[in-house]
């Protein structure tokens, strides 16, 4: 109960400002120890949910987050009356920091990139802020998510880097052969979404054969589309998406 | 004349509606579902034979029911007509022919009650004479009418601000309700206890970890005992014959850091077998000694007689969340059989008492340890199945590995005593499957694959059917001798329930629960 009144009245919170000062590597002690039972080390899930994005949707800032952990998340998550305040604090710090890549200095120019990546009809796969055509993955955020070296791997040899969720797959039915994202799977059916962005559904049982191809990207490598200048600046205004401007 | 024959009639009321002796011999009256597993011998096997392979395909729900929670893990008890499930604090009982609410029973859970290490959950009530027993997440074990869900009694188990709580579904037998508790990761001491059915009294306590002075107390470094977890938290099984109970005793506490407990740590992640009227101990078998990686063996028994090493033994069996699948004797508590059947790299194998030959550096560590099985193990608490007619034990099979960590533990009442955690391989590389293995080896016979680590229990039926889900939704039968794929059915919610079978109207159906919904189908 007094986590409740400590938060919602703010004002012990405010009386007592040295005591809330947070410490990640404190944080992370504790997390270790109580948190990643449910959520994985390094918060990568578990039981509980992953904690390694840009914005959790039960505690999409800060403070919402230090709330969370204090007063826990009913019915699953228990709440932390044996933390005291700076604790519930340096844990919330050391979460927030789970999801977000630090900015870094990149060498490119960030506003050239927005040509480039207008320019090469990036945004006939991608949306950045809510712009351009939903087939890849959204890239509103992905500077939050990517540091500078996976996001030039990723643009240069698609296929070694594979977005979750995006697993290529071949179906052939009725002598014809579908290939596309897998949207859903199950035991029995295969759900996906081919280059037209025509969505197929199947049973198993009634196709001649289906195989996942983990190996290949529907995203083409652009390695040799772009220069090392063009690269560069891509990459830095890729890097400066946050999901915060637009 | 007219007063005896009220008489008569009220006497008759009275009486036991489901004495023991129907629970002892539940398979002589398969239209019903009257104990968690069907029967005492852990087996969850309907004898009923209308269900087979040449039909299965023409299944359909005849009803649902929806809880107002996110996911239903309740094995139902069937008797005379209705069915009784249960919820966290919550029971009811339903019209076994439209799923019509009859009555409905709750118990509010306190505002401060945190469950520590689990979800929010109840695995099913349990029935005898003429009550019906729910165990609660605030540790309470509860006993209502049958006919109306009004209290009959409530027996406090044990304070659940610690950590202990109550997810299983009791076991009645003869005049007693058993349960076990969770709270593994709260530096609980775990305990199966027995209770008087009529009056709610305490008639026995069998502590899973040994106090000072008794044997295997010495498995214990210093006081760490005193909060060494050893949860009993899924329903045991009984020989009648033997009168022995049999119990899955969980991890020892702190899960992943045992430095703090050198030693066994007795009689965590065992096989216990106890005395039915006195809760003494008659054997134990350890599966997992001094276990670093959450490995419980909060498993339903299976009794089972077989052949084995040359003579038909009363054997008892089981596939363990340590990814080995064991055969010992029940009456002694012998090892006798052992192999992996699924995916491990902590142990070279078995040695001739069943004890794990261990590989060096598999150990939760600071920078991690990669290890097969995670800490969910092969398998989980949800039931396994055993069919006499094929004599194949079927269990869902989770195939995952994971980094283990060692963190520092420290022990506060009521917070995680757990000492690190696990990072799972990616979800792209995990699988699991539906295994047949055969019940005095453990070797497979056949495998289901499924798309992702299953946490649906299994049910083999008399007409030579398995059923089983998926995490898709999928609730799913196959055939029993081959494995192959029969019928399926989308849910619409992860089957984490396990699957009964009974009548109505002398017709066979199926009933499980994917997400919040319970179903039950029939042809």
């Amino acid at each position: 109960m007094w986590s409740v009144l400590l938060f919602a009245g703010g004002l012990a919170w405010g009386q007592s400002p040295h005591e809330a000062v947070p410490d990640v590597t404190l944080g992370k002690r504790i997390f270790d120890s109580q948190c990643a039972v449910c959520h994985g080390q390094g918060g990568t899930g578990g039981r509980g949910p992953a904690l390694t994005k840009p914005k959790l949707a039960k505690a999409p800032d800060e403070e919402s987050l230090r709330r969370a952990i204090a007063q826990g998340i009913p019915p699953e998550m228990p709440g932390s009356w044996q933390l005291s305040v700076r604790e519930v604090a340096s844990v919330a710090r050391y979460v927030v920091g789970l999801g977000q890549v630090a900015p870094e200095k990149l060498p490119g120019d960030a506003q050239h990139g927005r040509a480039v990546f207008q320019a090469k009809g990036c945004g006939g796969c991608h949306l950045v802020a809510g712009q351009g055509t939903a087939r890849g993955p959204d890239l509103s955020a992905i500077g939050a998510k990517r540091n500078g070296a996976h996001l030039r791997a990723s643009i240069t040899q698609p296929a070694a880097h594979l977005a979750e969720d995006y697993l290529l797959v071949e179906v052939v039915s009725a002598g014809k052969t579908v290939r596309g994202v897998r949207l859903a799977e199950d035991p029995f059916t295969l759900q996906l979404r081919d280059g037209a962005g025509a969505l197929h559904s199947f049973r198993k049982s009634q196709v001649q054969r289906w195989r996942h191809l983990p190996a290949e990207s529907s995203m083409p490598a652009f390695a040799r589309n772009l220069s090392a200048t063009e690269l560069d600046d891509l990459v830095a205004w890729l890097a400066s998406l946050r999901g915060e401007q637009q | 004349m007219k007063h005896v024959v009220t008489a008569l009639f009220w006497a008759a009321a009275l009486q036991a509606q489901v004495p023991y002796e129907r629970i002892a011999n539940a398979h002589k009256e398969p239209g019903n579902w009257l104990t968690y597993s069907g029967n005492y011998a852990g087996h969850r096997h309907s004898p009923l034979t209308e269900l087979t392979p040449a039909n299965v395909g023409g299944l359909k729900v005849k009803w649902a029911y929806q809880f107002d929670l996110n996911r239903a893990e309740t094995s139902p008890i069937v008797e005379g007509g209705i069915m009784y499930i249960s919820a966290p604090n919550k029971a009811a009982a339903l019209d076994l022919k439209t799923g019509r609410v009859i009555w409905n029973w709750e118990r509010p859970i306190p505002s401060d009650y945190q469950s520590i290490g689990f979800g929010r959950v109840n695995r099913g009530p349990a029935i005898l004479g003429d009550k019906l027993y729910v165990a609660t997440l605030d540790c309470y074990l509860v006993a209502l009418d049958l006919k109306t869900g009004q209290q009959r009694w409530a027996a406090q188990v044990d304070d659940y601000k610690p950590g202990y709580s109550l997810t299983l579904a009791p076991l009645a037998i003869r005049d007693k309700v058993l349960v076990g508790v969770s709270g593994g990761e709260a530096g609980i001491r775990g305990y199966v206890d027995a209770y008087d059915a009529q009056s709610g009294k305490r008639v026995w306590r069998f502590h899973a970890i040994p106090g000072p002075g008794e044997p295997g107390h010495e498995t214990w470094a210093g006081d760490s005992w005193k909060t060494g977890g050893a949860s009993t938290w899924v329903t045991g099984a009984y020989d009648p014959e033997l009168n022995l109970v049999y119990w899955g005793i969980g991890n020892p506490g702190p899960d992943w850091n045992g430095d703090s407990r050198k030693g066994d740590n007795l009689y965590t992640c065992s096989f216990v077998a106890l005395d039915g009227d006195t809760g003494k101990l008659k054997w134990h078998f350890q599966f997992t000694p001094h276990d670093t990686h959450d490995w419980d063996s909060t498993h339903v028994p299976m009794l089972v007689d077989a052949e084995l090493r040359g003579r038909q033994r009363k054997l008892i069996v089981n596939p363990n969340r340590n990814a080995f699948y064991y055969a010992l004797d029940r009456t002694t508590g012998e090892f006798l059989a052992g192999r992996a059947y699924a995916k491990q790299t902590w142990a070279k194998g078995l040695d001739d008492k069943g004890r794990p030959i261990l590989i060096p550096g598999m150990d939760p560590s600071e920078e991690g340890t990669l290890v097969w099985p995670s800490l969910n193990g092969a398998t989980v608490w949800f039931s396994p199945s055993y069919s006499p007619q094929t004599k194949l034990v079927y269990v869902a099979t989770r195939e995952v590995g994971s980094t283990y960590y060692k963190r520092e533990a420290q022990y506060k009442p009521g917070t995680f005593f757990a000492g690190g955690g696990e990072t799972r391989i990616p979800e792209k590389e995990q699988w699991g499957a539906i295994r047949a293995l055969e019940v005095a080896t453990g070797k497979m016979a056949w495998e289901f694959r499924l798309v992702t680590p299953p946490w649906s229990g299994v049910l083999s039926t008399g007409g030579g059917l398995v059923f089983s889900g998926s995490n898709e939704g999928n609730i799913f039968a196959l055939d029993a001798k081959t494995g192959k794929p029969l019928w399926d059915f989308q849910g619409g919610g992860p089957v984490m329930a396990n699957p009964i079978s009974f009548q109505i109207d002398g017709k066979q159906h199926v009933a499980v629960a994917a997400g919040r919904t319970l179903y039950v189908f029939g042809l």
